[in-house]
């Protein structure tokens, strides 16, 4: 549903969006007030823990809790047995990535659970449960779990797209494109074939997982949790607990990043059975090991690609398959990431062909672009080692290609207004592309797409009798929306930004909201925003005309207040909100503004990223010395956080090409399960990330606005990549160029 | 395990716990006297969300045992502000935008206050360098060396 016409977002002045006021909740993140998932309490409060598999595949032959429940202090002990079936299988599965039921399936499958009276005690407790196991064998591998003899994680479980014969760990085939591919490849110059890998990263998130939950005898419940979307904790739960949504109520935290990661569930149902038992409230805080092994890290990948260029640099056809181990349940991204692999790109001749591959690994989550990374970076390195090749030039290559309003996507849709080539004209004249390059350094570029969402969204905007504005919104805050939104709401009223508070309503005190997901705040909330500011506005029209008995239609709203409208409607000197609001007693009562939307109209993004490398040939080590970020926002409401948004996705980039693997030993478990040894980016390995804001407006959005928050992690992984193989004279095509990978391949040479 | 008795100095104020042996300074912050912003991320000194000063040595409060406290003096992100007035390294990192999610701000701010305290005019990379020990995932780190640089500029100003 979009708000207005195209029209209004062209010649809009904006007073408020577009500047930079600080946020709202800031003073309370820099003095220690605000409260994460960890830092609430409740009087009476248990500790809960989870006992985890150390074996990757097995089969639980019986759990015995007797000398658990007999431990002075321990108040429940949780196992499968406690919940009852649920029949949705993605439900299900669910449910059994929350406590194991037949069999643990990775190194740090939950099995039981306690509560006791201390972290001390429950710990205890832990060790004195008895799992008989029967481990099994195992595999991690995608392309070792993809071979027809490979251990079995769940036989019989392919669906309908899968072809007899093949492994039976492979759960889904996908298949997109059109056109002609070997009629394509035929008409190039040269047809490079490549084969990529990608290790599996971890969204790694500061903030574990946490939650503290309370049932009461009457089975009513209260849950805190930080989570990127609460509404959907609130009805999973509910399922796997047999409750009524309306019966568990959940609160959100303040959340300490996601990423994705926190689309899903991990402790919130074993939380709040552990309550039911106990009759106690009971807090749970995963350590950082756990949320290594126990949560929802991305797919590792195996990709070939195909793709042929004539010698002046037209893509004629682009073939890939991709083969995505999702962890040890169906529903790897690899439909997004063979529906986005070259979704940059006109093409008359496209086809991508996803497997979904489970393994003996933890189940994995959303982590920003899902899926996406990985196929732009096999699509990106080809294109990238075709241009340069034919000697041409790698952006001109890309903006000869690249995709445009009336494209066909290989997705299938057409594309209206996009924004790719005005980031890749915007880093062909950036001073970045053509600055020199010193011995052993080497420049990459890359293009990156995300679809972006809208979905089911609920605010409710209240002005207050002495005329400030209160938002309940009901989406986390988890990089500044709430500044976003108090922008857009003061905005669309004429009042100043902090005569505006936002706050994130419980699912108590509004219906549906979607996750924090699909870089849909903003956008889906920001529209339902000013649609509830716009209903307010008609209300106050309505309470001004009334006041001067005049029709409501014969005035209008300016600059904050109501005017008359024309020389008809008679003189009376503007009623301004706060005067308005000051009389809604009189008028018939307090003034709110609603809206309740499935937002739709979520414009599609893409950017462009230059990186400057520097490697050691002696150490394999490799260093960032300039990156540049080129995207389109549509309009960038809050400039600040739209860049925040762009080196924050550009870093976890780096870092999944440089650094960041899960490492799983020949005993199938995890090697790496804390930040000393899965090293994520930190300050000293990093330049200035520059940002270039791009604004070619949404047609969907009434301000215009896009979905800025996956976009920027697509391109770095390619854009790295293709720096290094510049600098090294090798092509790299597996990830993470760890030093002693890219040692190894600068000594191959 | 019997308790220990602690007396020591948080925030200027004298303070006495009672913990485990084997309880972290961390857990006596955020679990016994309610001081939850210093945050714990790993529990093993790698990403410095719980950074504390310790006798005026930044430490990461999950690697000190609360015993070790007693008659010591402790500073955390709670004390920083002087009432409604905060801390310059407070403000720029609100005019800065050098947060999103915030998990690792108070970590990085009693760091960075450390490193103004030994290095009031630090460069881009001793900055860099210096809080490496603390990890953002939300920003690149950017906007935060900006907003250290610059309010290590205006406190020599200040002088």
């Amino acid at each position: 549903m979009a708000l207005d016409s195209k029209a209004d977002t062209g010649k809009r002045h904006f007073k408020v969006v577009g500047t930079r006021p600080l946020r709202p909740d800031g003073v309370d993140k820099v003095t220690g007030r605000a409260r994460f998932g960890a830092d609430m309490s409740a009087p009476g409060m248990l500790v809960g823990l989870i006992l985890r598999s150390p074996h990757p595949h097995a089969r639980i032959r019986v759990i015995d809790t007797t000398r658990a429940r007999a431990l002075p202090g321990v108040h429940a002990v949780v196992t499968r047995a406690d919940f009852a079936t649920v029949d949705d299988a993605a439900l299900a599965d669910l449910l059994d990535n929350c406590m194991a039921g037949e069999k643990a399936l990775y190194d740090g499958h939950a099995v039981a659970a306690v509560a006791a009276a201390s972290g001390a005690v429950a710990r205890q407790a832990l060790d004195l449960i008895e799992v008989d196991y029967e481990p099994l064998p195992f595999v991690t591998d995608v392309d070792e779990a993809m071979k027809p003899d490979a251990p079995a994680l769940h036989p019989g479980r392919a669906n309908e797209t899968v072809p007899p014969g093949l492994s039976a760990n492979v759960m889904a085939r996908h298949e997109f494109g059109h056109g002609d591919i070997e009629a394509g490849l035929a008409a190039a110059d040269r047809v490079l074939e490549r084969s990529y890998r990608t290790g599996a990263t971890h969204q790694g998130y500061i903030e574990p997982h946490a939650c503290l939950a309370s049932v009461g005898p009457d089975g009513k419940a209260d849950l805190w949790c930080c989570t990127q979307g609460h509404y959907m904790v609130r009805n999973t739960c509910a399922a796997i607990l047999g409750m009524e949504q309306g019966s568990l109520r959940v609160t959100a935290s303040e959340i300490g990043g996601g990423f994705g990661g926190k689309t899903t569930v991990f402790l919130e149902p074993v939380a709040l059975m552990l309550s039911r038992k106990a009759g106690r409230p009971v807090k749970m805080v995963m350590s950082r090991s756990e949320v290594f092994r126990a949560t929802g890290p991305t797919a590792s990948t195996s990709i070939d690609v195909r793709i042929g260029m004539t010698k002046d640099g037209r893509i004629t056809a682009g073939f890939a398959e991709l083969r995505y181990q999702g962890g040890a349940y169906p529903g790897s991204p690899v439909d997004m990431g063979s529906m986005s692999a070259f979704a940059p790109y006109d093409l008359e001749h496209v086809k991508t062909i996803g497997w979904d591959v489970v393994t003996n690994r933890p189940k994995q989550a959303a982590y920003r672009a899902p899926g996406a990374p990985m196929a732009a970076f096999a699509v990106e390195s080809a294109i990238d080692e075709l241009a340069r090749g034919f000697g041409l030039d790698p952006l001109e290559v890309r903006l000869k290609n690249a995709a445009r309003e009336g494209t066909r996507a290989s997705y299938g849709p057409t594309f209206p207004a996009i924004g790719l080539e005005a980031t890749l004209r915007a880093a062909k004249d950036h001073p970045h592309w053509s600055a020199p390059l010193g011995p052993n350094q080497g420049r990459g570029v890359a293009c990156g797409f995300w679809f972006n969402f809208g979905g089911d969204t609920c605010v409710s905007l209240n002005i207050t009798p002495d005329g400030t504005v209160t938002l309940s919104e009901g989406n986390p805050d988890i990089g500044g929306s709430r500044a976003s939104m108090s922008m857009m709401a003061a905005e669309e009223l004429g009042i100043p930004y902090d005569k505006v508070r936002t706050i994130i309503a419980d699912t108590g005190s509004l219906g549906q909201n979607d996750v924090t997901d699909g870089s849909r705040v903003t956008f889906a909330v920001g529209l339902a925003t000013i649609e509830a500011a716009r209903a307010a506005k008609r209300e106050m029209c309505k309470r001004a005309a009334q006041v001067w008995g005049i029709e409501a239609d014969a005035v209008i709203w300016e600059n904050g207040a109501v005017r008359p409208a024309g020389p008809n409607a008679g003189k009376h000197p503007p009623m301004t909100l706060a005067e308005i609001a000051a009389i809604a007693s009189n008028t018939g009562g307090p003034i709110a503004g609603h809206c309740e939307v499935n937002a739709e109209g979520a414009g599609v993004s893409f950017g462009t990223h230059i990186a400057d490398i520097e490697l050691d040939p002696e150490t394999g080590t490799v260093r960032i010395l300039r990156y540049t970020v080129f995207q389109d926002a549509g309009k960038a409401v809050h400039p600040d956080y739209v860049e925040g948004q762009f080196q924050g996705g550009a870093v976890q980039g780096i870092g999944w090409a440089l650094n960041e693997e899960y490492i799983y030993g020949d005993d199938g478990r995890l090697q790496n399960a804390g930040f000393l040894d899965y090293r994520i980016p930190v300050a000293s390995d990093l330049p200035m990330i520059d940002t270039v804001i791009l604004e070619i407006p949404n047609p969907g959005h009434p301000y215009g606005v896009r979905g800025v928050g996956e976009t920027p992690i697509v391109p770095p992984l390619a854009a790295v990549a293709n720096a290094v193989s510049h600098a090294a004279g090798i092509r790299l095509t597996h990830l993470p160029i760890s030093p002693p990978r890219l040692l190894a391949a600068i000594r191959e040479k | 395990m019997s308790a220990i008795h602690v007396t020591t100095t948080i925030n200027d104020e004298t303070t006495e716990f009672l913990c485990a042996p084997d309880e972290t300074l961390l857990d006596v912050l955020r679990d016994r006297l309610g001081l939850t912003g210093s945050k714990e991320g790993c529990g093993s000194g790698d990403c410095g969300a719980c950074s504390v000063m310790l006798d005026g040595r930044l430490v990461c409060s999950c690697l000190v045992l609360g015993a070790e406290a007693e008659g010591r003096t402790v500073a955390t992100i709670e004390g920083m502000a002087s009432g409604e007035t905060l801390h310059p390294l407070q403000r720029k990192f609100l005019e800065h935008a050098a947060l999103q999610c915030g998990i690792c701000t108070p970590g990085f701010l009693v760091a960075a206050k450390a490193l103004l305290e030994r290095h009031p005019d630090p460069t881009e990379e001793e900055a860099r360098y210096w809080l490496a020990g603390n990890l953002c995932r939300c920003t690149g780190y950017d906007k935060i060396i900006r907003a250290v640089l610059d309010a290590a500029a205006e406190m020599r100003e200040a002088g």
